[in-house]
């Protein structure tokens, strides 16, 4: 079981944590009245609770180790996926459940779910650049922007539908892609996450001063959600509705992706992350197949940005922070590089629960940091793995 | 006959180190041919330059595949050169841990197929029918191969010699008309060297491709090669049959030093 090293160094280790968080946990300096408290019963929690921490990293460390030697087993979800049996009732499942979803529960979960749902296709789009090509991109935002921006303007300006900037904005995403493809296609690793980083800053920057475009940082309001065709919906019907929109796209982006993910230009994306020498001696264009990645991982952000827009009814710069770029890395690398159903994990679990942990949700980054560290710590594979398809080839083709 | 690859004058400089110096080489089709040398020698580099890994400082690359016209390789991209017909393996093998086996060899069919993104997204009758060949025949390439038996395992849970084979299979997916192997026996046992033997001659004479390869293993290079090519700190410094280059004072020079010469 536990071994008297482990107790050892954890007794240590609290200690430790005891001096470091002492001038946080223990010492409270009252400004008005000028005194100092210090607080030495929380030593104990400090004390008490590091201890046990470590105890259970140990434990769980080694637990893990051992369990590397048996053969690596593939995730629960993928062999529900791909047993006949299961496999509909599954599905079936997941979709009753996603149908009665917005008329059992109140508006306001319908409201995080379309949130949630939102975040799948940005976490869809953002798994073909960074979990499929390998190619780290901080800047995502961007295309997001990009898709919130052209349906608030566009409506704004000319009155567009959403229904017809929905696809434009697909459109407008690969385009802005493909643009910002180009300049860093001989990046790789950090020099392209600095790069788009400074890509996705550049954008909120404009959208912050080019008060004419895009009405500054007062953003733009009143922008309305999809038309219903002139059926009167009232503001829950409306949430319903849009939440209906969502789960469609959710379900078009799963189609596709998937099916991109298992083609020729899916197989050119993982041998380009795997290792670029190789995959262009064996006959693949790296500009093409980076430029792909980059168009086609954008389309889905622009999808997202008019749902998003359309859904909160106010867009401004500060949507498009650097913190939406992170938080939809770590759906994807939380949920599984390179893994759809990993990603769709990933949006669910770090989307959701800080919305019902109202607690935590003030820690929301240390909270994403944390995982990151026991995720990459304990399953660097992600929530749920990728599993590649087996192909049937002429010898078991009956 | 033209020589199916002429390669004239072939100079490669790293800063202020010359590692390969005019060097001239030339394959006649159905040949196998090796490349050999000391550690250092520049052998990989000029597999690097001809394949457009590198930039060559200086040289004329010409190709003439079977039945075709002469033409130039300088200037062009990796993947073209691939297209055109040269296919490698690499000395540190460089297989795509994240795929599998049969997906490997699927790389190596990309350049012969022709879907593209909407190909994919709406897989049209037609696309389909090339994806379910481009399986059928890396199928067969790894039955050719003999490593069937791994189809859908992941690359990197293969054993070594088996992995080596699965470049060669990776190389041989894209048609080529010359084949570059950087050191296969490289980590071999006897038994798997025997096989690769077997396998490289076979290649030769079912699958209508020649073959240059990189070897230290002098048993297997000898008894394989049609036509010796030795280099020695970026010089061609030799080329023969096995049996000009094992007596050729030069050689065993550059292979034992020069205190060869003393004793
Ligand atoms: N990218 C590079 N930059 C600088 N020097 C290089 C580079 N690649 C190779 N060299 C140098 O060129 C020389 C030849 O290297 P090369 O790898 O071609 O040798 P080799 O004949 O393949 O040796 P080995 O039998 O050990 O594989 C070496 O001195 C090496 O250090
Ligand atoms: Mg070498």
């Amino acid at each position: 079981m536990i071994t008297k090293n482990e107790i050892k160094q954890s007794f240590f280790l609290s200690i430790w944590t005891i001096i470091l968080t002492f001038p946080l946990m223990v010492v409270k300096v009252n400004t008005i009245k000028n005194i100092v408290i210090f607080r030495w019963w929380n030593i104990l929690y400090v004390a008490v609770g590091a201890f046990f921490a470590s105890l259970a990293w140990n434990y769980f460390l080694r637990r893990k180790n051992e369990g590397k030697k048996t053969k690596d087993s593939i995730p629960v979800v993928h062999r529900l996926l791909q047993n006949h049996k299961f496999r509909l009732p599954f599905l079936a499942t997941i979709g009753v459940i996603a149908l009665i979803y917005p008329f059992v529960t109140p508006m306001y979960h319908t409201s995080i779910m379309i949130s949630a749902l939102v975040y799948v296709v940005l976490g869809l789009g953002l798994n073909i650049v960074v979990g499929l090509a390998g190619l780290l991109d901080l800047g995502y935002v961007f295309f997001y922007a990009i898709g919130a921006y052209a349906y608030a303007l566009l409506n704004l300006h000319y009155g567009v539908s959403f229904w017809v900037v929905l696809p434009l904005s697909a459109l407008l995403g690969a385009l802005f892609g493909t643009l910002l493809g180009y300049p860093v296609l001989r990046l790789r690793g950090d020099y392209l996450a600095i790069v788009t980083l400074g890509f996705g800053e550049i954008i909120r920057i404009v959208l912050e001063n080019w008060v004419d475009f895009s009405n500054g940082p007062r953003g733009i309001g009143n922008i309305p959600g999809p038309s219903s065709f002139g059926i009167e919906l009232n503001q829950h019907q409306s949430v319903i509705y849009i939440y209906f929109i969502i789960i469609t796209i959710c379900l078009v982006t799963i189609f596709f992706v998937q099916r991109l993910e298992n083609s020729r230009i899916g197989r050119a994306w993982i041998a380009l992350r795997d290792d670029e020498i190789a995959c262009q001696a064996m006959g693949i264009d790296k500009t093409k197949t980076k430029l792909t990645a980059f168009a086609l991982g954008a389309t889905w952000a622009g999808l997202a940005g008019v749902i998003f827009a359309a859904k909160t009814s106010y867009i401004n710069p500060m949507s498009f922070t650097i913190w939406e770029s992170i938080t939809i890395l770590c759906v994807v690398v939380i949920g599984g590089m390179g893994s759809a159903i990993g990603v769709i994990a990933g949006a669910l679990v770090l989307i959701l629960l800080p919305e019902y942990l109202r607690a935590v949700a003030e820690y929301r980054m240390l909270v994403f940091g944390a995982l990151q560290v026991i995720v990459m710590v304990f399953k660097p594979e992600g929530l749920i793995e990728a599993v590649r398809k087996t192909y049937k080839y002429e010898k078991n083709k009956e | 006959m033209e020589p199916i690859l002429n390669v004239k004058n072939l100079t490669m400089k790293f800063g202020g180190l010359t590692a390969l110096d005019s060097i001239d080489i030339s394959i006649k089709q159905g040949e196998i041919a090796a490349l050999i040398g000391p550690n250092g020698a520049g052998k990989t580099t000029f597999f690097n330059c001809i394949t457009s890994i590198y930039e060559p400082t200086e040289g004329n690359i010409q190709i003439t595949p079977p039945g075709q016209p002469t033409e130039s390789l300088n200037g062009l991209k990796p993947n073209i050169v691939t297209e055109k017909g040269l296919a490698r393996t690499f000395q540190n093998i460089r297989l795509f841990h994240g795929m599998t086996v049969l997906e490997n060899v699927m790389i190596g069919r990309h350049c012969r197929l022709n879907s593209g993104i909407l190909g994919a997204m709406l897989q049209p009758k037609s696309q389909q029918r090339e994806e379910q060949k481009a399986v059928d025949d890396s199928y067969k390439i790894l039955e050719k191969i003999g490593l069937d038996q791994y189809v859908n395992e992941m690359a990197i849970n293969l054993p070594y010699g088996a992995q080596r084979r699965l470049e060669i299979a990776r190389a041989l997916a894209t048609d080529p008309f010359l084949l570059l192997l950087d050191e296969p026996a490289a980590g071999m046992n006897p038994q798997e060297t025997k096989e690769l033997d077997d396998l490289i001659i076979w290649l030769r004479d079912n699958e209508n491709v020649s073959i240059l390869l990189i070897e230290h293993d002098m048993k297997l290079v000898m008894s394989l090669s049609d036509n010796i090519h030795v280099v020695d700190y970026g010089k061609k410094i030799a080329e023969g049959t096995a049996d000009e280059i094992k007596n050729n004072p030069l050689v065993i020079k550059a292979y034992l030093g020069d205190d060869a010469e003393d004793a």
